[in-house]
């Protein structure tokens, strides 16, 4: 079996595999108007994504344009109200220059909410049937980029699921796909095992330093990335989760570290580091999944891998999401939300090995076009809150 | 028809196993040949099962690395979570109503 999916090329060298229009609120006041001009065409390929704070940001700047210019995404509409923080004029540039259609519209400037609704729509129409004539090409698999993350984690996570996304990166890396897992705040304990898979000694020392950051970050919080369903689920500290979450990443060697908007240019795994760099100064960095899954997508995954034990029913906008179901009994009450059901572990009637391959034959399919079932449920969650990073040390990425 | 799997002991070092179904008290895990472990209390799935006695302020080892301290005496077959173990980092938010012990 040849392992290639039918994509859709972009004039910066990368491959979609999706063809979406996206529509993006510049500000939390923007967001009814883009949600009733992009509502009626949720089930044709037009998703809503955008930033509700007013005041300035430069994350939120990069993260925002990351995946207004991302290969998933075919034409891009901006709204803003007019008065806001977010430049818009910059993010509009940049997607021009990108080569995709682009129209940015003010609520203020455009008579208000109808007039701007009517606009919209309008544009959309127009662009939908522009991007049927997109083409689609041949790719190697080895161009995609797979994101990994667990939510709803309970005590079947790390014996289930966990592992068999760890296979199925392994097969991806081999391809030379690449594989991206994150959330240094839930690898706590695992920094030292992650040091000894670190391409260069130097990786590794940042890698650990990683970890310390989120562990700090978190003691000030007073909070560890850790829900009561965890507990419920069986999960009982901070450091047995992280050791199940970190099975995800399977065995091949770690190739650099990245932050939220640096896309890796060359195959293997990452880790990618979520927390913000200096003081506490936005509070919790990562409110819910779904905020992990946006930075992401703004790394350039084209599709996650979500692991769930307790059940998450979460999808994604712009970037569809693999579910793997870790336990059986989950499986049994939201079989209609989970693309695989890795609790047949448990029961003896299935082998890791096998489940992985399962998911990695999905990633090829997803790849190629089949929707996802959560994509069939229209589920495009979005989020996005203030950070602020440093940009990653020459260290980070060796190669 | 396969016999589902009782439990998992993820490493030779460790000395909890994790429970693969709902399971009651009474219930016997054949560890290895000879060794066997009665559990004293209903475990849920996901959960985990002592293997043998953990003293207070001793190592928890699952997948043969620490995931914590006891936090009193835990004997073989009893049921291991957050009301007799805790975190060497931050605590573990739960629901407070939640019975455990």
């Amino acid at each position: 079996m040849t392992l290639e999916f039918r994509g859709y090329p972009r004039s910066d060298g990368r491959t979609g595999i999706r063809n979406l229009v996206v529509v993006a609120y510049l500000v939390e006041c923007a967001h009814h108007v883009s949600r009733e001009i992009q509502y009626p065409f949720r089930e044709k390929g037009v998703h809503l994504i955008g930033f509700p704070g007013c005041y300035p940001n430069e994350y939120s700047h990069r993260i925002m344009e990351s995946i207004c210019t991302h290969p998933n995404v075919g034409a891009v509409l901006l709204v803003s109200l007019g008065c806001e923080g977010f430049d818009r004029f910059g993010l509009q540039t940049s997607v021009s220059q990108s080569g995709r259609p682009v129209e940015t519209l003010v609520i203020q400037e455009n008579a208000g909410t109808q007039n701007t609704v009517n606009l919209g729509r309008t544009w959309i129409e127009k662009t939908l049937s522009d991007l049927e004539d997109q083409p689609r090409k041949n790719t190697p698999i080895g161009e995609l980029i797979v994101g990994t993350i667990c939510g709803g984690s309970d005590g079947t996570s790390g014996i289930t699921a966990n592992p068999a996304v760890g296979h199925a990166f392994d097969r991806l890396i081999d391809q030379q796909a690449c594989c991206i897992f994150e959330e240094t705040g839930e690898l706590i304990g695992c920094e030292v095992h992650m040091q000894s898979r670190a391409l260069t000694p130097e990786l590794g020392v940042e890698i650990r330093a990683s970890v310390e950051k989120a562990a700090k970050y978190y003691t000030t919080l007073g909070y560890s990335s850790f829900a009561p369903g965890n507990a419920d689920g069986g999960l009982s500290t901070i450091e047995e989760k992280s050791l199940g979450a970190y099975s995800k990443s399977g065995t091949r060697s770690i190739s650099g570290l990245i932050k939220p908007g640096d896309v890796p240019n060359k195959g293997g795994l990452y880790l990618l580091d979520v927390v913000p760099d200096g003081d506490v100064r936005y509070g919790f960095p990562n409110i819910n999944d779904n905020a992990e899954i946006a930075e992401l997508i703004a790394c350039g995954c084209h599709l996650i891998l979500f692991t769930t034990g307790r059940g998450s029913v979460v999808g994604s906008a712009v970037s569809p999401v693999i579910k793997v179901c870790a336990n059986p009994e989950t499986y049994r009450n939201l079989s209609g939300d989970m693309d695989i059901d890795a609790g047949r572990v448990l029961a003896g009637d299935s082998e890791l090995d096998q489940i992985g391959d399962e998911i990695f034959h999905l990633v090829l399919q997803a790849a190629d076009g089949l929707q996802t079932v959560s994509e069939k449920l229209f589920h495009q969650e979005f989020i996005m809150t203030y950070k602020s990073f440093d940009p990653i040390g020459p260290s980070c990425l060796p190669n | 028809m396969l016999q589902h799997r009782k439990f998992l002991r993820l490493s030779d070092e460790d000395n909890v196993c994790v429970a693969c179904r709902n399971l009651v008290a009474g219930e016997n895990l054949n560890l290895t040949a000879g060794l066997n472990v009665k559990i004293t209390q209903d475990i849920p799935i996901g959960h985990k099962i002592a293997l043998k006695q953990i003293s207070e302020n001793t190592t928890v080892l699952k997948y043969g690395v620490p995931i914590g301290t006891a936090t009193r005496n835990i004997a073989p077959g009893e049921h291991v979570h957050v009301h007799n173990i805790r975190s060497d980092y931050h605590v573990a938010l739960h629901n407070k109503d939640q019975e455990w012990s």
